[in-house]
């Protein structure tokens, strides 16, 4: 199967992982990508419905490192407009 | 401190005299980054070996655990893996070694569960699926001491009546808790009864699970240590970062040549002692001659390198082990990307510069299966440690030492260097030319999980590097030793009168001048082609060939080997050589693991005819061009 990262977008614009800034932190909601690249991911702590921060990008920017479950993973920019989030809720970013 | 094990409803067995064992074979599974490997060499020591299950490329290491009674259990280290999901290989071995049914493993009769008790949320997810295969097991949560430090906590008590499997806290690092290795071996076999079985399938409920099981053992991970972010925040910088990967690299290399090479020397003049007093131990005559020309000249001439060999994995090792080595990954990704590969790829190209063999395993971490047989076809193209013989000697025998960066930098560290940026260069042609066409691909997913940064384990390491020192050993008292003996006889072939023939007259001659006319446009006489002959065995071999030729002949016999190369060689001869050995594929071990890896015979021919045909043409084209400015 070929499937192309580059031109893929995940299906909320504005809603990606990509879309946080280094310091934002959202809720995993959805992979679209393939399915053994999904279960690799959440294998590493990327369940849907946990918080996961933007720790730091790496020298020029490209991967990114974000920790999640209490790990850091390194990915590229167009692996995560492919993984969507959403806002932490008021009570969630209260909790913090 | 705690009671470090509970092992629910143990009873003494009567069947069996106390203290002996009741399992024969174990398996330690865990997933990745829990310090398995840490574990298994604390608890086996040098009782172990590595070796391959027989039809995939799925390695491990074998040893045993010696309780206080003296009795022996059989320990199987199993690849780190996330789940037991059968889709993946690594995976797919772990359940067929469970499950008995791998061929070339024993079936074990017991578990041991390694876990990293900083990640219990994940890791417990793991543990249900393991514990749901019904064998005895222990679950050790491993890094106590990291635990403690940052300030987490666990009882093991109710998380093994959850369990229904005895669980301890254990630091593999320190050795706290691994009484109960011992403990659990011994004790009555009792299959796990979870109160609670685990639902698989949702990764979510998967989680929910896991976190309820910690919550039952008042789990509370520690915080991340501060010291890995704020490495991180340097190592990981948008300019600094870098840099220091720069200077790591550069760092590599010097460390390797300003240690390596006098260590070489050191024992080039310690072997050298010992052939003096061979030589005058032995009679005069037949025997006298193959110990001290075939075998100690051959194989001996090889030896030396072991040093600089040894730092260089060792330099790397510690890299890999103190977690650096994943973050170069992520440095070094945007650059791999330039060539179609991504950052994952970095690593096995850094370790082929030691040798390309464990660094063709190392590219079972690349997910993308293009991505890794064009990283397995560049990797021979990184100038491993064989060359460095090669390259040592010739640069000594023809290049002069002259200053040309102030009395640092000479015209031999610029020509070493000269030869790694053309291996390099070569790798980049070819990565660029795969990746655009043949090995094209597109869902190039990176994903690199970031360790904790960790003090390496000397331990460890050592065993590690005792594995390479005896596989090099090996080879030098086997391929080398078979082929300096081979070329020895062959001199001495055909006799006359019982006499010895003139080198000149020898078999080894005839060979040598038969392929002579192939290699005379590259600038080589006939020995430097029966060199090249036997290098295709492996690269260092053309040292001991050289040596064994020149032992035997009486022009040449009390020279140095270095000045003994001067009559086989011009200048531009000599640059020819060294080009010829940065492109040729001459090393029969990397064939064959080239061989295993991609499980067909097409990609290990493709590429020795690629390699050594790129090797003729660039040497014939640098040995033209130096006749032009240098004769």
């Amino acid at each position: 199967m070929v499937f192309n990262f580059m031109k893929h977008r995940a299906t909320n614009p504005g809603h990606s992982l990509s879309d946080l800034a280094v310091g934002e932190s959202g809720i995993l909601e959805d992979f679209d990508m393939p399915q053994s690249i999904a279960e690799h991911l959440m294998n590493l702590g990327f369940v849907p419905g946990l918080e996961i921060l933007v720790a730091r990008t790496g020298p020029g920017g490209n991967p990114r490192v974000y920790r999640v479950d209490g790990t850091e993973v390194a990915l590229r920019r167009d692996l995560s407009r492919c993984i969507s989030v959403r806002p932490l809720s008021d009570a969630e970013a209260e909790a913090r | 401190m705690s009671v470090p094990v509970s092992i629910p409803g143990t009873i003494s067995d009567p069947r069996h005299a106390p203290g002996s064992p009741v399992y024969k074979t174990v398996a330690v599974v865990g997933p990745p980054n829990a310090g398995k490997t840490t574990l298994f060499n604390r608890l086996t020591g040098l009782r172990q070996k590595v070796g391959n299950f027989p039809g995939v490329t799925v390695e491990h290491h074998t040893g045993s655990f010696r309780l206080d009674t003296g009795d022996e259990v059989s320990l199987i280290d199993l690849p780190g893996v996330y789940s037991l999901n059968p889709k993946s290989e690594d995976e797919k071995v772990t359940i067929d070694v469970l499950n008995g049914i791998m061929p070339g493993a024993e079936r074990p009769d017991a578990i041991i569960l390694v876990l990293d008790s900083n990640n219990l949320n994940r890791h417990l997810i793991l543990a249900g699926r393991v514990i749901a295969l019904g064998l005895p097991t222990l679950v050790l949560l491993n890094m106590a001491d990291e635990l403690h430090k940052q300030g987490g906590q666990v009882d093991v008590l109710p998380l093994a009546r959850q369990l229904g499997t005895p669980v301890a806290l254990v630091s593999a690092v320190t050795g706290e808790g691994l009484s109960a290795v011992a403990n659990f071996l011994v004790a009555t076999p009792q299959a796990p009864e979870p109160l609670e079985l685990p639902i698989f399938g949702d990764p979510r409920h998967c989680r929910e699970w896991a976190v309820r099981m910690g919550s039952h053992a008042a789990y509370r991970r520690g915080a991340t240590p501060e010291w890995t972010r704020r490495l991180d925040s340097i190592f990981l910088h948008k300019l600094w970062g870098g840099v220091i990967f720069a200077v790591v690299i550069v760092a590599v290399f010097q460390t390797i040549f300003s240690l390596g090479q006098p260590a070489s020397d050191l024992l080039q003049r310690l072997l050298d002692n010992v052939a003096v007093h061979l030589a005058n131990a032995l009679p005069a005559g037949l025997i006298n001659s193959l110990v001290v020309n075939g075998i100690w000249k051959g194989a001996g001439s090889v030896l030396v390198f072991l040093p600089q060999i040894l730092l260089l994995f060792l330099v790397i090792g510690i890299l890999e082990d103190s977690g650096y080595l994943a973050r170069a990954a992520v440095i070094s990704d945007k650059v791999m990307a330039k060539v179609g590969l991504n950052g994952k790829s970095f690593i096995p190209l850094l370790s082929a510069y030691g040798c390309a063999v464990p660094a063709i395993m190392a590219t079972r971490t690349i997910e993308n299966k293009r991505d890794r047989i064009a990283t397995i076809l560049i990797a021979p193209f990184m100038t491993c440690s064989a060359r460095l013989p090669v390259y040592t000697m010739v640069i000594a025998a023809f290049i002069p030492d002259r200053p040309v960066l102030g009395p640092v930098v000479g015209t031999r560290a610029v020509a070493m260097l000269s030869l790694y940026v053309l291996g390099f260069a070569m790798a980049v042609v070819t990565a660029k030319a795969l990746k655009s066409s043949v090995l094209r691909s597109k869902d190039v997913a990176f994903i690199m999980e970031l360790p904790p940064y960790r003090w390496p384990m000397w331990k460890s390491l050592g065993l590690r590097l005792m594995d390479r020192a005896n596989a090099f050993i090996f080879r030098a008292g086997t391929v080398i030793l078979g082929v300096s003996i081979l070329l020895w006889a062959l001199t001495y072939l055909p006799m006359h009168n019982g006499q010895p023939p003139q080198i000149a007259d020898s078999a080894i001659s005839k060979i040598g001048h038969f392929i002579e006319p192939a290699i005379r446009p590259l600038g080589f006489n006939w020995k430097i082609g029966v060199g090249l002959l036997s290098s295709f065995a492996a690269r260092e071999v053309i040292i001991a060939t050289m040596g064994t030729l020149h032992g035997v002949d009486p022009e040449s016999h009390a020279m140095a080997l270095q000045q003994a190369l001067k009559s086989d060689l011009t200048p531009a001869g000599a640059i020819a050589l060294l080009v010829f050995f940065a492109f040729a594929m001459q090393c029969m071990s990397t064939m064959a693991v080239v061989r295993r890896e991609t499980n067909s015979w097409k990609w290990p021919i493709l590429q020795f005819l690629y390699m050594t045909g790129v090797a003729y043409v660039a040497a014939f084209v640098a040995y033209r061009v130096t006749l032009l400015y240098w004769n």
